[in-house]
């Protein structure tokens, strides 16, 4: 798998076949147990705790409830890694926060505490602060998990937009199909924990593969069966044949 | 054979117990490790001072009023039988500052202070805030967990002695203010029979260790906490119990040295 | 630095905490009356120290003026050798006599200093000459017993 700079990527797959495990492998808080993952050059795994943290600094992470630390407010949230990581002064850092805020279109919010945001409120604040320092890879884990479909459609348009400002590269995990396909430049589809089928968004709409057909048209039966392997259905209610 | 299945039972609680201390032990080294940078951003401790050792004030002053009352109360019925009442400033003083004071207090800080503590960490787990601030390249050791712990260490020793105090004045109350035992006997009588360095002292060292104790239990709880509901209810319920019984247990051992000098 | 409701209200615990500290080891303990800086040292020995301990008080005419400091075994002569640290304000003759006294009848034991007539002062450092044991209860009721065996039956 390869994620070259400036695109965005998409990783499909039923839930629980790996996407997260990937991703906190890219992230570093995994370690591979076989095979390997290169960013920039350098070999993940190989890295000490502080190569690791300093590889970190180029990456940001929206992850799947948004994951703001719920004892700052807003303005803090998207603050904490310029404060953390860099000498800046409190008034550049207030116009920061700002112009990021204003990019996801919640300049308003940053004196409220994230329980007071709505679920949608709440991603694109996680979207700011993942984008807080420029990244250059910025993950995003199911961004679109548990959002109305106005709140979808923004966050999707969000996505795609700070991917072409900031010349980022982006990996969108999820199993949003339609959002996803309107968005990205390729897609991976994974199954228990391997690539079954790869390819740009109009090469998986037209795609001819099993799988990938019920994946993306949402089908109840197919090559992932509707049953869970079970017994004999008749001997399991008891029934004489 | 029921016998050898509980013997394996014990065997294999014994070893996860044992485990779990190694695992706590690390945990707290790699706190102190991390303290560094918890020392350069004081405002973190500052916050930490407040939900621990601030909030924790109204339950540790009126708890402190009250076990001094009583202690004010029984110890009279007791030392007037031996018509030694001119003894209770000395009785109730001891009482609080060698035992009551820091292990009471510790109780209390326990059951208010760890447990919230161990609630907050294990939802910021559950809610991935944890692994968000590993991704962001910021050490959660030193950013959550170290003010946290630093926190309590510095609240644990003053809110026993505000116990210890407070509780001086229930007994003060009951005793000379109620009852009418007199006032100049039960003050000389207390400074007569209280050391500085035997028992204020040792009880400040006590405490002391019950704060590192209580919160090295309570964080590491959160941290090692399941990230799910049931996962940090149980946890949360852990603190106290496992804080409580080492509290008690520490106590003894401590005492047995102090006074006793074992 | 801004300051917030919160630097306050932990300000207000620490001081707090702090005073009630102070107010143990003052008004609950004895630090009130400790005087480490202006005090002397002499020393006596006595054949039997019964339950005497280190930081039992020393009184004259009822009068606290020190504290017993240290109490070793004397390996040459088989006596309790006991440091006594003496307020610098009362100072006493030379051949002051040192009694180990138990306060009521079975409360703590203290040394109890009886002034003699000598016209030389105790200096740091010096030895207590006249001393008197602790009264063990045992030995008395072991002498009295004696003592009836030894009277005439009537």
């Amino acid at each position: 798998m390869t994620f070259p700079k400036g695109k965005l990527v998409a990783i499909m797959g039923l839930s629980g076949c790996g996407k997260t495990t990937l991703l906190r492998h890219i992230g570093g808080v995994l370690k591979p147990t076989r095979g390997y993952i290169k960013m920039d050059g350098q070999v993940t795994s190989d890295l000490d705790q502080d190569g690791m943290y300093a590889m970190r600094r180029k990456m940001g992470m929206l992850f799947q409830f948004g994951a703001l630390f719920t004892d700052m407010s807003v303005y803090d949230n998207v603050a904490f890694q310029m404060r953390e990581h860099t000498d800046l002064p409190e008034e550049l850092i207030h116009d920061l926060v700002l112009m990021k805020l204003h990019a996801v279109g919640l300049r308003g919010t940053q004196d409220l505490m994230p329980s007071e945001l709505s679920g949608g409120m709440a991603r694109r604040v996680a979207l700011a602060r993942a984008v807080a320092l420029d990244p250059m890879l910025i993950m995003y884990d199911e961004p679109f998990a548990g959002l109305d479909p106005i709140s979808l459609t923004l966050v999707g348009d969000l996505i795609r937009r700070l991917n072409d400002s900031l010349g980022a590269t982006s990996i969108v995990v999820t199993h949003d199909i339609q959002e996803s396909l309107k968005i990205v430049d390729y897609v991976y589809f994974m199954a228990s924990g391997v690539i079954v089928a790869e390819g740009t968004p109009d090469e998986i709409r037209a795609s001819e593969k099993d799988f990938v057909h019920q994946f993306v048209h949402g089908e109840m039966d197919g090559p992932v069966p509707f049953h869970y392997p079970g017994g004999d259905y008749r001997h399991d209610l008891n029934l004489q044949s | 054979m029921p016998a050898i299945k509980a013997i394996k039972g014990i065997g294999r609680r014994t070893i996860n117990a044992v485990w779990h201390i190694g695992v706590a032990t690390r945990f707290f080294l790699l706190t102190l490790t991390h303290s560094g940078s918890g020392f350069r951003r004081f405002h973190l401790i500052i916050k930490e001072l407040f939900s621990t050792g601030v909030m924790s004030l109204i339950i540790i002053i009126v708890a402190g009023l009250f076990v001094g009352m009583v202690l004010g109360l029984q110890g009279y019925e007791t030392l007037k039988r031996y018509g030694s009442e001119s003894a209770l400033g000395s009785l109730v003083a001891l009482s609080l500052v060698r035992e009551l004071g820091p292990v009471v207090a510790a109780l209390l800080f326990a059951s208010r202070a760890g447990s919230a503590m161990t609630a907050e960490i294990g939802l910021m787990k559950a809610t991935e805030q944890i692994s968000a601030m590993e991704m962001m390249a910021v050490n959660p050791i030193a950013r959550i967990v170290a003010p946290r712990f630093w926190a309590g260490v510095i609240s644990m020793p003053l809110l026993a002695a505000l116990f210890s105090a407070v509780g001086v004045f229930g007994g003060y109350f009951v005793g000379v203010v109620q009852i009418g035992v007199d006032e100049g006997s039960f003050w000389s009588q207390m400074q007569a029979g209280v050391d500085f360095r035997e028992d204020i002292l040792n009880g400040v060292i006590k405490s002391f260790v019950f704060g590192i104790v209580v919160t090295v239990i309570a964080l590491y709880e959160g941290y090692d906490a399941p990230p799910t509901a049931e996962g940090v209810s149980g946890a949360t319920t852990r603190t106290v119990v496992t804080s409580s019984l080492a509290i008690l247990m520490l106590d003894f051992i401590l005492t047995a040295i102090m006074f006793r000098g074992v | 630095m801004e300051r917030t409701t919160i630097d306050l209200w932990v300000g207000i615990f620490v001081v707090a905490g702090i005073a009630a500290l102070g107010m143990l080891a003052m008004k609950v303990g004895n630090l009130g009356t400790y005087n480490v800086s202006e005090s002397y040292q002499v020393h006596a020995y006595f054949s039997n120290i019964g339950g005497l301990k280190t930081k039992a008080s020393i009184k004259s005419a009822g009068v606290l003026v020190g504290r017993v400091t240290d109490i070793t075994l004397d390996t040459e002569r088989y006596e309790a050798k006991v440091v006594m640290s003496l307020d610098k304000r009362y100072q006493f003759p030379k051949d002051t006599f040192a009694n180990i006294l138990t306060s009521g009848l079975l409360g703590e034991q203290y040394i109890g200093l009886l002034p003699g007539g000598d016209d030389q002062m105790l200096k740091s450092g010096e030895q207590l000459k006249k001393t008197q044991s602790a009264i063990v209860l045992e030995d008395m009721i072991g002498k009295f017993i004696y003592n009836k065996a030894d009277e005439p039956a009537k």
